[in-house]
């Protein structure tokens, strides 16, 4: 499978990760050899087959919907690894009225 | 003998016996961090003495290395990524407060490839790590740093995490022992998630009997982890030093293309294993190829969507400072769950998945045990990872195929090169929940033979 540099960007796009042209080259031909491995396995018949996502047989794990109190962070906590907060809150980027 | 030279077995039997202290053994591991690692650059973070805790829990404060995804409280944690530069969690992950119970004292994180991706520990953000046997060389990854601090008897022993091959590696290409439980044993919680069906906690450490000691301390269900097993955890003390008699052993992958330079070694380890007792067959599985292609589209795509959380708002810094392999590794993700090409690729591999997991059962019914070579080659030297964006992937051949079913399975050394002082290892792999199984092979291979130095200087010093 060919990757072009312009298929490349708009997964780095999708990514939400930068990228510059060198590197958009350099990506796309790492994939192609990712993917050759991949595509291999298109000739391996699996019909009737269900995918494997979960190893050790567990099925629906649940628990009861109660607060653990344990696990609670301080507002403190919650903000100290934070770049930029305010008056105890996070502040995210602005993403409406924004062109992408 | 220095202090930081002892294995947990006999750090153990000499504190229990009042001959040094768990502080003591600190110290000297302390020592000699300070001495190689600046050579080595196996840890990132290195405690002070005021973090040993001294206390008289079961495990007397000795000191481990610990992987630095795993999150301690209040002690920066990156992963090896520059996107974590400065974290400081609040919390700790379950495996570290396990290991705090049973009195187990931190030295330092130990340095990875960034976010486990890779097989060299060369894609850290924070420089390589070097094989401590021979300088040149890469420790293999993605558990590197905690494979040359044991291996460079910087700790008693180190908490690690596999996914594709992460521990058992680095633990062939160091020469110590290396062991993963199956899949669920150990929480996954504060462990830095990079593909949560396949990350499995597990050790680094001198001989088999000290796996044996201290996995049990991070086995277990925890609420915290929906993946975590309920199942009953197997005695491993029970295992060690039984012989194979009547047990049957199959021997995997000897003749694939890329064993030539290593094929002799593993011959010799299966007449050594038949001398212990054991009935051994080559047997033909699934080609371990496939599992490469498994591995590749559930890795990618697990990471795509796990790395999807770091926005640099809550904690770390943005996006911007992902490194190369970490690109690649979340880019291929994400196009291989994108719209139109998930059935094609995603699903595909997730039935072959399946294909594997009953290729194993069918082997297992067979034999008791399953042994394979744990990489084709002796470690390899530093920059080897620039050789392919599917480096990991390839040197990891013949311990993904276990690793995508979640099987138990652990390497212990099973060849030392004179030359360059570099050493084999042996994979060993038993059916899920099955740990009990792979130690007992292992003990017995590492009692039946001399490959292991330091098991060599337990059995001729029984009296520290």
């Amino acid at each position: 499978m060919k990757f072009s540099a312009e298929f490349v960007q708009q997964i780095a796009d999708l990514a939400k990760l930068t990228i510059d042209e060198a590197q958009a080259k350099d990506l796309a031909l790492g994939f192609e050899e990712s993917m050759a491995v991949v595509e291999e396995l298109s000739q391996v018949p699996t019909q009737g087959l269900e995918p494997t996502y979960q190893v050790n047989n567990l099925v629906n794990v649940w628990r009861e919907d109660v607060v653990n109190k344990k696990q609670m962070f301080t507002q403190k906590q919650a903000l100290a690894n934070a770049k930029n907060t305010y008056r105890g809150y996070l502040v995210v980027e602005r993403i409406i009225d924004h062109e992408t | 003998m220095k202090l930081n030279q002892l294995t947990l077995t006999q750090a153990m039997a000499g504190v229990k016996k009042k001959k040094f202290s768990g502080k003591e053994i600190f110290e000297a591991c302390l020592a000699e961090i300070e001495v190689k690692n600046k050579d080595l650059n196996a840890y990132l973070t290195i405690n002070s003495e005021k973090s040993y805790k001294s206390h008289n829990k079961p495990f007397y404060g000795l000191p481990l290395a610990i992987k630095d995804n795993y999150c301690i409280n209040e002690v920066e944690t990156t992963a090896s990524s520059a996107v974590l530069t400065g974290f400081k969690p609040p919390y700790d992950a379950t495996v570290i407060a396990k290991l705090r119970q049973s009195g187990f004292s931190f030295l330092g994180k130990t340095n990875m490839d960034a976010w486990a991706h890779g097989s060299s520990t060369e894609t850290s953000d924070f420089g390589p790590t070097r094989n401590p046997r021979n300088l040149a060389h890469a420790p293999g990854g993605s558990s590197g740093g905690s494979a040359a601090a044991v291996a460079a008897d910087l700790c008693v022993a180190a908490l690690g995490s596999e996914t594709g091959g992460s521990i058992r590696q680095p633990a062939a290409w160091c020469g110590c022992v290396g062991f993963r439980p199956s899949y669920g044993r150990a929480s996954r919680y504060g462990v830095a998630a990079m593909a949560s069906s396949t990350d499995t906690p597990g050790f680094l450490t001198k001989t088999v009997a000290d796996v044996a000691l201290i996995t049990p301390c991070i086995c277990g269900l925890d609420p915290l982890d929906a993946t975590s097993s309920p199942e009953v955890f197997p005695n491993l003390i029970n295992q060690m030093k039984k012989d194979l008699k009547g047990k049957k052993i199959g021997f995997l992958y000897l003749d694939i293309k890329g064993m030539e330079k290593t094929r002799a070694y593993y011959e010799r380890v299966w007449q050594d294993l038949e001398k212990l007792g054991a009935k051994v067959e080559k047997v033909k599985a699934r080609d371990p190829r496939e599992a490469i292609g498994v591995y590749t589209v559930v890795q990618r795509s697990e990471v795509s969507s796990n790395l999807g959380r770091y926005d640099g708002i809550r904690y770390g810094q943005g996006r911007e400072k992902f490194g190369a392999e970490a690109k690649r590794r979340i880019m291929l993700g994400t196009f291989l769950l994108s719209q139109g090409y998930a059935d094609k690729y995603y699903w595909q591999a997730q039935k072959v998945r399946t294909l594997f997991m009953q290729d194993f059962e069918r082997l297992f019914t067979q034999y008791d045990a399953l042994v394979s070579p744990v990489s084709p080659t002796l470690a390899k030297k530093l920059g080897c990872s620039e050789e392919s964006a599917m480096f990991g992937e390839l040197e990891d051949i013949f311990v993904e195929p276990s690793a995508i079913c979640g099987l138990p399975s652990a390497s212990v050394p099973c060849y030392h090169d004179k030359k360059s002082n570099l050493y084999l290892g042996l994979n060993i792999m038993a059916p899920m929940h099955q740990e009990e199984i792979v130690m007992q092979v292992a003990s017995a291979y590492e009692a039946g033979t001399n490959w292991n130095h330091w098991a060599v200087v337990e059995r001729g010093d029984h009296e520290i």
